[in-house]
C-alpha cells in the first residue's frame, strides 16, 4: 500500500524547488539514513506521508491545498540535498 | 554515487498528442509534443494532469518511455480496471488532444549513457517502461555498457516493446504461462543473475519490488547498487 | 489556467443525491491511510479515555463488545471529495462510553494505533453523533477500513473518523491532530466545505 519517494517527488519539487529524490534523509526516529527515493510513501490520503524504510516512523509530510503547500520535516534529523556544481 | 541533479522549477506544460501506438490490448504508447520541454534523463517520470470542463482534475504519474528528444515526450500507459485516468488515456485520447504534464521528476532512478558499468534491469509488468527508456538511451548514445534485462509479465500478450527487446540480453518470465523449460510462476532467485558489480534497477508494483530486492540480496548484490521504483497498487 | 482535456470527466457519477459542496458520489469504498495498516491483537486491544486531570477510563475488547451497541446508517464524506451514502455501521455510542467520565474539558484529541491523531470539540462526539464502530455492512470491520474498531463521527469530514482508534484525550485547550497541523481545517464541516485551515 506504499510507493516510494520517486512518486512523491513532484509535489515536493513544487514546494521546495528542488528534486528531493536524491536527498539523503536521516530518520529522527532510528537514525537510519537513505535516499528519499527509497522511503516508503503513502499518498492515498489527504496528504503525502514519507516514512522511514527501516522503522516506518514519519520522515516528512506534505499537504497541497489550493493555495499552499504545507511541509513537516520534523521526522528527519537532517536532509542533505545535492546541489549543482558552480 | 551518481545522481542526477535536477535544478529547475517544474511548472505544468501543455502536452499535445502527436500520435499513439498500441503496445498490448490494455496498454499504449502516447507520443506528445511539449513545447518548452527542458529535456530529461532515462528513468525519470512526469506527473500528468487532466482537467474536465467543470474544473475537476485528476493527476497521475507516468514514467517516460523514451530518451530526451527535443520537445517530444513518450509515455506508455496501462489501462487499470476501474481507473479514473488510465482508461481515458488508453481508450479515449486522440492525436491533437491536450493535457498537462509536469517534470521531469526524479534524480535517483536514472541512468546516463556516460556510465560505462554493467546494468541489470528487473521489470515487473508495467515497470518495464522507465527501464525501456534506459535501453533506448543506450541504443541512441551508442553505449556499450553491458545491459541485462529480466522482465516478468503474466503471459506473452502482456509484453511491451517486444520487437526491441532482442537488442539487449533480455529474459522474459511468464508468471501465468509455461513456455519452454521454465514453469509458470513468480520470479525466484534462480531467475536473477548473481552479483557482478552491476548497478541494478528494479521497477514494478510495490510487492514485486520488495520481493525482487530480497532475492537480489540473496544473490549477493550489494544493497548500495540497487535502485528501486515502486508503482502503487494503482490509483489508475 | 488549466488546459481542459476533451472528453475527460473523471470517475464521478451525476449527483442525483444532495451532496455537500464539491463532493461526488462513489459506490466503492476507497482505502486511505497515512501509514502501514497496524496489526492489532484483540487480547491486548484497549480503548482509553483520559480526562484533563489524567484519570483514565479503559475498556478491553471484550468489555467493549459487552456494552450496548447501536446500528446506524449514515452518509460519509471524505475531504478527498468522495461521498458514500447510506453506510451501515454497528458500534458503541460515545454517549455510552462517556456516561461515567468526569470532565469539564471542551476538546478531544483522538488517538489511533500507529500514531495518527485528530481533534474535535467534545460536544461533537456526544448526543448521538459518534460511535466506536466495529462492524460495517453487517460484517466485522476489516483492518484496511480501520478494524478492529474505528471512530465514526459522520457529520465531519471522514479524516476525523479515526481508524484503528485506541483512545481519546480530553483537553482544556484544542490541539491540532495529524492533518489539522498541516493545513486541514480544525473543525471540518462538509456542508460548509471546511476542508483547509482558512476555509
Amino acid at each position: 500500500m506504499f510507493i516510494d519517494g520517486n512518486g512523491a517527488a513532484g509535489v515536493f519539487a513544487e514546494a521546495l524547488g528542488v528534486d528531493i529524490t536524491t536527498a539523503v534523509i536521516t530518520c529522527a526516529g532510528c537514525g537510519a539514513g537513505g535516499r528519499f527515493a527509497e522511503s516508503h510513501v503513502y499518498d492515498h490520503g489527504p496528504g503525502v506521508v514519507a516514512r522511514c524504510a527501516t522503522c516506518e516512523s514519519v520522515l516528512a509530510r506534505i499537504v497541497r491545498t489550493p493555495t499552499d503547500a504545507w511541509l513537516d520535516l520534523r521526522g528527519a534529523r537532517s536532509l542533505r540535498i545535492p546541489l549543482p556544481a558552480e | 554515487m551518481t545522481e542526477t541533479v535536477v535544478r529547475r522549477r517544474t511548472p505544468w506544460l501543455a502536452a499535445t498528442v502527436h500520435s499513439v501506438r498500441s503496445e498490448t490490448s490494455v496498454a499504449r504508447t502516447i507520443v506528445l509534443d511539449v513545447p518548452g520541454w527542458p529535456g530529461h534523463v532515462a528513468g525519470q517520470h512526469v506527473d500528468v494532469k487532466l482537467t474536465a470542463p467543470d474544473g475537476y482534475s485528476a493527476q497521475r504519474s507516468y514514467s517516460l518511455a523514451a530518451p530526451a528528444d527535443g520537445d517530444r515526450v513518450e509515455l506508455t500507459v496501462q489501462r487499470v480496471e476501474d481507473g479514473e485516468v488510465s482508461p481515458y488515456l488508453v481508450d479515449e485520447l486522440l492525436p491533437t488532444d491536450q493535457f498537462e504534464v509536469r517534470g521531469p521528476i526524479g534524480g535517483w532512478f536514472t541512468w546516463h549513457a556516460t556510465e560505462p558499468g554493467p546494468v541489470l534491469l528487473v521489470a515487473g509488468g508495467s515497470g518495464i517502461v522507465p527501464l525501456m527508456a534506459m535501453v533506448r538511451e543506450r541504443a541512441r548514445a551508442g553505449s556499450e555498457a553491458p545491459f541485462t534485462l529480466v522482465y516478468s509479465v503474466r503471459g506473452p500478450s502482456d509484453v511491451y516493446y517486444a520487437s526491441e527487446l532482442a537488442e539487449v540480453d533480455a529474459t522474459i518470465l511468464y508468471t501465468r504461462t509455461a513456455i519452454g523449460p521454465r514453469r509458470a510462476g513468480r520470479i525466484t532467485a534462480a531467475d536473477l543473475p548473481a552479483a557482478a558489480d552491476a548497478r541494478v534497477y528494479v521497477c514494478g508494483p510495490t510487492g514485486f519490488v520488495e520481493t525482487v530486492s530480497d532475492l537480489l540480496l540473496e544473490r549477493g548484490h550489494d544493497a548500495a547498487n540497487i535502485r528501486t521504483e515502486r508503482f502503487g497498487p494503482s490509483g489508475g | 489556467m488549466s488546459i481542459v482535456s476533451r472528453g475527460f470527466h473523471g470517475r464521478r457519477e451525476p449527483a442525483a443525491a444532495d451532496l455537500p459542496p464539491g463532493q461526488y458520489l462513489t459506490r466503492d469504498f476507497p482505502v486511505l491511510q497515512a501509514g502501514p495498516t497496524p496489526r492489532v491483537d484483540l487480547d491486548t486491544w484497549q480503548f482509553t479515555i483520559s480526562n484533563e486531570a489524567g484519570a483514565k477510563y479503559t475498556w478491553s475488547w471484550r468489555e467493549l463488545l459487552a456494552l450496548p451497541s447501536e446500528t446506524t446508517t449514515v452518509d460519509i464524506h471524505c475531504v478527498t471529495r468522495w461521498s458514500k451514502l447510506k453506510t451501515t455501521w454497528q458500534g458503541v455510542s460515545l454517549d455510552t462510553l462517556f456516561e461515567d467520565v468526569e470532565t469539564a474539558a471542551d476538546y478531544a484529541l483522538v488517538r489511533s494505533y500507529g500514531g495518527y491523531t485528530t481533534n474535535m470539540p467534545l460536544e461533537d462526539l456526544l448526543d448521538g453523533k459518534a460511535w466506536i464502530a466495529y462492524r460495517f455492512e453487517g460484517e466485522e470491520l476489516t483492518s484496511d477500513h480501520g478494524g478492529p474498531a474505528r471512530l465514526l463521527v459522520p457529520h465531519l469530514y471522514f479524516w476525523k473518523s479515526a481508524k484503528w482508534v485506541t483512545g481519546i484525550d480530553l483537553l482544556v485547550d484544542d490541539e491540532p491532530g495529524f492533518w489539522e497541523q498541516l493545513g486541514y481545517h480544525s473543525y471540518g464541516d462538509p456542508w460548509r466545505e471546511q476542508r483547509y485551515t482558512d476555509d
